[in-house]
């Protein structure tokens, strides 16, 4: 906002620096370096498999055809993945939402004793690399028969301290005089949560919701390492069995990852700024 | 008035015995935090001590050796193994390069996109959306761009008459080309905290050194390089430790080779609880792995705040 304000009387006497044409020229660059690889990929994934590896390479296909996904989808195990990854997805999503925030509440609202020690815990599992637990992870996932299940996937993803961390970090900011109004009423500590602060954290619960949903649908270690059947793949996993399956066929390939890519490119474009602004609060936190 | 006399009333609704006021708070504060700290003490805690109990034991993958105490054996054959440290190496190796690359572009993507010139949202869109793909997705398009012959990467190279690049076979080149993906693929994140840190300096920091006659050059390197110190101390730590994680993209696009010259720390760690089903020793390399990222992450926190509190 502030900056079209000052960009407006900067615009009367604009008479563009040699400086700027130059940082504009990098830009374009950067930004056409940056596009190549995805862009590359589609054109692929609209060509006919013989003239993927034609020498020289060619940005234009001389026959334009969708049939690589049309292969993909009609023998492929993509839908089955879509399907396993939105199911682990989303209810990772709903789990963890839910336990962090009613967590943050607790913390952030009721006076119990301990609960300072209870955060410290918490917080303390930010620095706990995940990579390192994997190998006693499945060990566990063994002793509850989980493994090669959706639960499997999905119970060790539930438990975010970033994100008891943010809402905590949120319900702090409320004012109080909200709950006291409330408690007059005589609702419940359990009605509060859910009819007054849930409802007023809407956007610090959509941008952890998109921040989890995003990170739970890329996850690649852990379902790698808990799923062993290729119905149980989600895409990330599927996605890293391609290449054996379809070996030189890249208009395959490449249609495979195109897809594989999308739902998680179109949760982006639309929530670009949840998204942006979540990793900006790790930066001003610190 | 009006808070004066919620308060009170909410005094007067509490007050019928203090104590049991103070237990129900208790009760129903770790009920609401109970589901939580289960999932928590069941897929974070249970495993960092069951972990380590593993590391003492000849434990296998199938649960044989459950029973058989082999002390700190397992420890010592990680310590003495030469693939552990060329693995660390590699590890290392990969951070190193990385983490410079990583910030420069992180910073030059955002003062570029801090700028004001039109188009710079798509700018910021294209630079950013990497970011949120797959690490397999991105591993199918680069291992595709990077083939010899009808690759994009040499078929541009041989039509400008270069001499094409092994990018995934030369043992001297792959280690790059593991590192060129990364920064395609992760730079995103320093871009935002960069751009971040940059929208908060103030308009009027600029405008003074306007007046007194300094140039963009000048501007650039005595106001905004200064002030984006903490931003960028940040970037450093984040980025180092997950630079020293790092696994997926390797894995996925050389395997660790070629001649496990890529292999990381992370993956001899997989092969070996997965591939040779070691999984106590691979807990013992895990423990060890932990110990170093604890104790950089450590060096990092204590230089952060100090630099940090030095300012203030």
């Amino acid at each position: 906002m502030s900056s079209v304000v000052v960009s407006a009387p900067e615009r009367r006497f604009r008479r563009p620096h040699i400086s700027q044409v130059v940082a504009f020229l990098l830009l374009l660059f950067l930004m056409v370096l940056w596009a190549i690889p995805l862009l590359w990929a589609v054109d692929t994934s609209f060509k006919p498999e013989g003239e993927t590896t034609v020498i020289p390479v060619s940005w234009i296909p001389t026959h334009f055809t969708g049939a690589a996904y049309e292969n993909v989808l009609n023998a492929g195990n993509l839908l089955r993945w879509y399907f396993n990854s939105f199911l682990t997805s989303i209810l990772i999503t709903v789990l963890a939402v839910f336990f962090a925030s009613l967590a943050a509440y607790a913390l952030s609202r009721i006076p119990f004793r301990g609960s300072k020690f209870v955060f410290w815990v918490i917080l303390a599992g930010l620095m706990v690399p995940g990579q390192i637990l994997i190998v006693p992870l499945f060990s566990l996932m063994q002793l509850f028969g989980l493994v090669n299940t959706y639960a499997g996937v999905i119970v060790v993803q539930i438990a975010s301290p970033i994100a008891v961390f943010i809402f905590k970090q949120f319900f702090d900011s409320l004012p109080h005089e909200l709950e006291e109004a409330a408690v007059i009423d005589g609702a419940g500590r359990w009605r509060l949560y859910w009819q007054v602060w849930l409802p007023l954290s809407r956007s610090a619960v959509a941008a952890v919701a998109i921040f989890t949903f995003v990170s739970a649908w890329n996850n690649f270690l852990w379902p790698y390492i808990v799923v062993t059947g290729v119905d149980m793949m989600t895409v990330p996993v599927g996605l890293a069995t391609v290449q054996t399956a379809y070996g030189i066929h890249y208009a395959q390939v490449m249609a495979s990852a195109v897809l594989g890519a999308l739902p998680a490119l179109i949760v982006f474009l639309f929530f670009q700024r949840q998204i942006v602004q979540g990793i900006a609060g790790t930066g001003i936190k610190g | 008035m009006a808070n004066m006399l919620i308060s009170e009333q909410v005094q007067a609704a509490e007050k019928p015995g203090k104590r049991s006021a103070r237990w129900k708070n208790d009760v129903i504060g770790y009920a609401f935090v109970a589901p939580f700290l289960i999932a928590y003490a069941l897929f974070v805690f249970l495993p960092i001590i069951l972990g380590f109990g593993m590391s003492f034991f000849n434990w296998s993958l199938a649960g044989t050796g459950k029973d058989q105490f082999l002390g700190l054996q397992n420890y010592q054959e990680a310590l003495t193994d030469p693939s552990f440290w060329g693995s660390l190496g590699n590890t290392v190796l990969f951070t190193v390069i990385s983490t410079p690359l990583l910030m420069v572009f992180g910073l030059v993507l955002a003062l570029l996109a801090n700028m004001k010139i039109p188009g710079r949202w798509l700018f910021r869109t294209v630079v950013f959306a990497p970011y949120i793909l797959p690490v397999s997705a991105v591993v199918l398009v680069w291992n595709w761009l990077y083939q010899p012959g009808f690759g994009l990467i040499n078929g541009m190279l041989t039509a400008i008459g270069l001499k094409e690049v092994g990018w995934l076979s030369d043992p001297n080149v792959a280690m790059l080309s593991t590192v060129i993906v990364t920064i395609w693929w992760t730079v995103g994140f320093n871009f935002v905290l960069y751009l971040a840190g940059l929208q908060q300096i103030p308009q009027e920091v600029y405008e003074s050194a306007s007046i007194d006659g300094a140039n963009s050059w000048n501007k650039l390197l005595h106001i905004t390089l200064p002030l984006l110190k903490n931003t960028t101390l940040l970037v450093m730590i984040l980025q180092v430790i997950s630079s020293l994680q790092v696994f997926a993209q390797i894995f996925l696009l050389t395997g660790g080779g070629p001649n496990y010259v890529t292999r990381p720390l992370m993956q001899y760690v997989y092969e070996t609880g997965f591939s040779s089903f070691r999984i106590g020793l691979a807990s013992a390399m895990s423990y060890l792995f932990f110990i170093l990222i604890m104790l950089i992450s450590g060096i990092q926190f204590f230089l952060f705040y100090r630099k940090k509190g030095g300012e203030a």
